[in-house]
């Protein structure tokens, strides 16, 4: 999984049936240390996450389990909040 | 698949049981030429591969079809050594 | 699989429920010089892994999934095995004789 910080959502009324009622959310990839790192990209949500939130997020296949029995095409999906980083000193 | 270098191995007590037996190398992919490329793997080995040998690796969910790697936590497996690589010109 | 080495946890109260009960950590892949490879990464830990161990991260759904015991889970990256000796070819980074 990795960190990411949402960014802004993305509305979208032509789709696969499949995503109607999922919410799209641009998340920024971020390093341990909050600083942004490589591109934003479109995630799904199973948590509720809003801009702003601190999240992170799986990808891949894996991701689509969440919405199981649904077959939801996900690639990336927000699987948790983050509440607090415990980091080696140092980091 | 990709053509790999056994480069090391790995010793870890504390692991999935099911990874329990296995022998784990570290393999540097390499060129066909024999070069050096970027990166490692961590491999199960199946064919009792030795240090610095070149091995075919196979990885993502084809490497448990191999015997005895089925519905164990493995994504890459060292399924053959190399004898020769022939290049046309 | 990668070598990786534990610097952090992640503490969240509120995620899927497949994450429920299992360490989330945060992990540094590593390359074989050491250094780091890449940005850290979550993985959830199958070997009550801690702060500082060096240890086998894998990056594949299922090995994953399974070596945390929550099969179909939103789950692609796991702290499979504590690493206690790592042994290199200590020609690695030489040049190589060239294939025939």
């Amino acid at each position: 999984m990795f960190l990411g910080r949402v960014v802004g959502t993305v509305v979208s009324t032509v789709k696969d049936a499949a995503l109607i009622g999922q919410r799209l959310l641009i998340v920024q990839p971020v390093k341990p240390d909050l600083s942004a790192t490589g591109k934003r990209l479109v995630l799904l949500d199973c948590t509720g996450a809003g801009p702003g939130e601190l999240i992170y997020w799986c990808r891949g296949k894996e991701s689509s389990f969440p919405f199981l029995p649904e077959q939801v095409p996900s690639d990336g999906t927000i699987v948790g909040f983050v509440d607090e980083l415990h980091l080696e000193r140092g980091r | 698949m990709i053509l790999g270098r056994v480069v090391g191995t790995i010793v870890a007590t504390r692991k999935d049981p099911r990874l329990e037996g296995f022998k784990l190398l570290i393999v540097k992919p390499i060129a066909p030429d024999g070069k050096d490329e970027s990166g490692y793997v961590i491999a199960v080995d199946t064919v009792s591969a030795g240090s610095k040998e070149t091995v075919l690796v196979v990885s993502g969910s084809s490497a448990r079809m191999v015997d005895g790697c089925k519905d164990k936590p493995i994504d890459a497996s060292i399924v053959g050594i190399v004898d020769t690589v022939s290049l046309d010109k | 699989m990668l070598i990786a080495r534990v610097i952090g946890e992640l503490v969240s109260t509120h995620k899927h429920k497949s994450h429920v009960g299992r360490k989330a950590l945060i992990v540094q892949p590593l390359d074989l010089d050491g250094t780091d490879r890449g940005d850290a990464v979550i993985a959830l830990d199958a070997v009550d892994a801690g702060v500082g161990d060096r240890v086998l991260l894998v990056t594949e759904g299922f090995s994953a999934m399974t070596s945390v015991g929550r099969p179909e889970s939103p789950i692609d990256m796991a702290v499979l095995g504590i690493i206690d000796r790592l042994d290199l070819d200590p020609l690695l980074g030489t040049a190589l004789p060239k294939l025939k």
